[in-house]
């Protein structure tokens, strides 16, 4: 018997994973929930048939996604991450000692839940002192916050499912509003590569452009998202993610990542042709 | 509610017909969407295969006997009404056929000035006149309200040969006038009680709403099922009570609704008013409680003020509709129709009017809260964004119309073109509004003022969409000779 998990990356193309079993699977009030084993990637999580995250190379995202902005900002002790109810970035972040708060606000309890009992290396750090869960829509929690965090993480899924509202102005604006004069927000910015993801990359990409001075974009290669080729936007109201980051002080801490190094830091703000003219195209303001 | 409403029979009628696969000689000319296949790949071949024709098994709107006199029965006794009739041509239509069946020519009929523009159009037609009943105007929000008892009992006192009293039941912005009070005063002066429930579709459904005209005792009723109810956009619903005789409305209707009704208007109200029949209390319950969220946030964010029942003051407003949000934006220095311009254009959210002074967003049976958080996070952010000095901003006042002549011979009347600013003073022979909400700032056979020329002007400078007359850039009026 051959059994596979399948999921389309684009309207004609499909990925598909071999599985061993099907853990988990289970629909909350938000969307439907997976967990598989598989051979190649190890333990899988999908919301609504989407890969969310894989054992084998969730490192990739989650060190991405943290480590850059952490590297830059030489003082953040207050963090919001939205989403991200694995744990994997949490995990990340409880690595440094300076940061004092981890507000984590995640709108599915039941994401949490498998995944703390399917995923326990990711969530492995849920359960630090310094962090909190807010069991919450996201929109709803940040525009009560002013002033409050130097840097957000948003680790929100694909923008045509629950989580379209963390693509949106009113979000980034908020985000904007919650964050220090020299606050960072970190976001997953989807894929450059297949038509229908590029068009939303574009239109959150000139979003966050119109809210925050400095907004750059850097890329990942992540073998179980949309063709490989992943995105974070960096948005900052102070800081330079080229320009300001402090490799010594950053090497200095020997957290011994597996995919993120201060070389590549730099290497991941320089994109491909193609995708430059795609982000020039709509950072013209108005 | 007696009869079985799980039942719906246009529907049941088009999924027999669908599965007899019978061979189309008759309209429409695409033939169950294979003469129009670009048609068929937009709207789904489902779609298309039941835009069909009257015929034996599927009724006649004209002139029902079956399939769609079954369907008006339910829909009458879901709604509580002596008889439903299914309308095509839009809410308008249904107000124009209440008003056609009592008013004819020379007839006079009270009514709030703040009446959408569907009945003066109906007063075009027949040639009645209107007797306006001030409603009072509530001065901080710059809206108009009910009418009073006591404003409704002077115009029935001052025209006893008026045929009947028209009432929004609710208004665009959700207010409710006493509605039994004033159907027991037109009813002791032998007039007829109208509503324009075009926003009322839920009173008949929903609990702690206020009430619906038929409960109240209303005559007819002209109900928007596409707006809160959920059917397609054009379907409609004309109620009437007890003492109206539906062969004579039926008659009127008849003079200028479609012979070609819309199957997929028709079985849309059939499917919408059985949803509603049996699960209206929970959907609306659901609704009310988003709209008291919503209302809650917006007024935490400060500088807004997204208005409820504590408005209500048994009189002018004598209920309030639970499920209007509707938002005072003035305080933070933009007009409502600036913030639902900005609402649109950077963030994505369509709402369905600004005016003046207010915003106003639809939330009904299709609405989820996901949806509501955006909304309110933009407004937070609007303000953030755009908060500025409210000092400036022209407040909406009542305009009481100076009514010269009827609508009718206003508007059939020997006039001309003059430049808008030289027309104060003379008597206007056309419309002008801001459409949504449609509500008419000029009718025809009105006297044009400065205050009402000022009130335009200033509405076109804030971006209002205006609509009425002749010319479509609003620099010139037709005005009698």
């Amino acid at each position: 018997m051959e059994l596979w998990f399948s999921e389309f990356h684009a309207p004609d193309v499909k990925h598909s994973i071999r599985v061993n079993t099907h853990l988990f699977s289970q629909k909350s009030d938000y969307q439907q929930i997976d967990i598989f084993d598989t051979p190649a990637f190890g333990r899988v999580l999908t919301l609504d048939g989407n890969v969310i995250l894989t054992e084998r190379d969730e490192f990739i995202y989650d060190e991405m996604i943290t480590h850059v902005p952490m590297s830059v900002h030489p003082g953040i002790r207050d963090i919001l991450v939205i989403g991200a109810g694995d744990g994997g970035v949490v995990r990340e972040l409880a690595r440094y000692d300076t940061v004092e708060r981890i507000d984590l606000v995640e709108m599915d309890p039941q994401v949490l839940e498998a995944c703390r009992k399917y995923l326990p290396e990711n969530a492995s750090r849920l359960d630090d002192s310094r962090v909190h869960i807010y069991f919450d829509n996201a929109l709803r929690f940040i525009r009560r916050c002013k002033d409050q965090y130097d840097l957000i993480i948003v680790d929100s899924t694909d923008p045509f499912g629950p989580s379209e509202g963390y693509f949106t102005r009113e979000f980034y604006g908020s985000c904007y509003n919650a964050l220090h004069d020299d606050g960072i927000m970190v976001n997953q910015q989807g894929s450059p590569f297949f038509e229908h993801d590029a068009q939303a990359m574009q239109r959150s990409h000139q979003r966050i452009a119109n809210i925050f001075p400095i907004c750059r974009v850097y890329q990942a290669h992540i073998p179980t998202y949309a063709a490989g080729y992943w995105l974070f936007g960096f948005a900052s109201k102070k800081y330079h993610p080229i320009d300001d980051l402090n490799a010594e002080k950053w090497l200095a801490l020997h957290l011994g990542t597996q995919y993120y190094t201060t070389k590549l830091h730099i290497g991941a703000f320089y994109l491909p042709a193609f995708l430059e003219k795609m982000l020039m195209e709509v950072e013209k303001r108005p | 509610m007696k009869l079985n409403q799980n039942r719906a029979p246009i529907y049941e009628a088009l999924q027999k017909f669908r599965s007899m696969r019978v061979v189309p000689f008759d309209v429409p000319g695409h033939k169950h969407g294979r003469g129009n296949p670009e048609l068929t790949a937009f709207l789904g071949e489902q779609c298309v295969a039941v835009d069909v024709n009257s015929m034996k098994p599927l009724d006649n709107l004209c002139h029902p006997v079956s399939v769609i006199r079954e369907a008006e029965i339910l829909a009458a006794d879901a709604f509580g009404a002596a008889h439903a009739f299914l309308m095509v041509g839009g809410t308008t239509s249904s107000v124009q056929s209440m008003v056609l069946s009592v008013c004819k020519r020379g007839d006079k009929i009270i009514l709030p000035r703040n009446v959408h523009r569907s009945v003066i159009n109906a007063l075009v037609l027949c040639g009645a006149v209107p007797v306006y009943v001030n409603p009072e105007v509530d001065l901080r929000l710059g809206i108009s309200l009910g009418m009073q008892r006591e404003q409704v009992a002077k115009a029935i006192s001052e025209n006893p040969d008026a045929v009947a009293v028209l009432v929004n039941n609710p208004t665009y912005y959700g207010i409710c006038s006493d509605i039994k009070a004033i159907v027991k005063m037109a009813h002791n002066a032998n007039m007829l009680c109208l509503a324009d429930e075009a926003h009322g579709t839920h009173f008949y459904f929903g609990e702690d709403m206020p009430v619906s005209a038929m409960k109240a005792g209303a005559d007819m009723a002209a109900v928007s099922m596409h707006k809160s109810g959920g059917s397609l956009t054009q379907s409609s619903l004309l109620l009437t009570g007890p003492n109206i005789n539906a062969g004579h409305v039926r008659q009127i209707i008849n003079l200028t609704q479609t012979t070609s009704g819309s199957y997929l208007l028709m079985s849309s109200l059939d499917i919408s008013r059985r949803n509603l029949a049996l699960r209206g209390k929970e959907v609306f319950s659901k609704v009310i409680d988003m709209a008291n969220y919503a209302r809650d946030e917006i007024n935490a964010i400060g500088g807004y003020y997204a208005f409820g029942e504590e408005l209500v003051n048994g009189d002018s407003i004598f209920d309030f509709d639970p499920t209007k949000l509707s938002v005072y934006t003035r305080d933070i220095g933009l007009a409502g129709i600036e913030v639902y311009d900005i609402l649109r254009d950077e963030y994505d959210i369509q709402i369905e009017f600004g005016d003046i002074g207010n915003i106003l967003a639809y939330l009904s049976i299709g609405d989820r809260p996901q949806e509501l958080e955006r909304l309110v996070s933009a407004l937070a952010d609007i303000r953030r964004c755009h908060e500025t000095d409210s000092s400036g901003l022209l407040s909406q006042e009542y305009i009481d119309p100076e009514v010269v002549t009827s609508p009718q011979e206003a508007f059939y009347a020997r006039k001309k073109s003059v430049p808008i600013e030289e027309s104060a003073g003379l008597v206007c022979s056309e419309f002008v509004m801001c459409y949504p909400p449609g509500i008419p700032i000029l009718a025809p056979g009105e006297r044009i003022t400065k205050e009402i020329l000022d009130y335009i002007e200033y509405a076109k400078i804030k971006g209002c969409s205006m609509t009425g007359p002749e010319d479509p850039d609003i620099l010139h009026l037709n005005v009698l000779e």
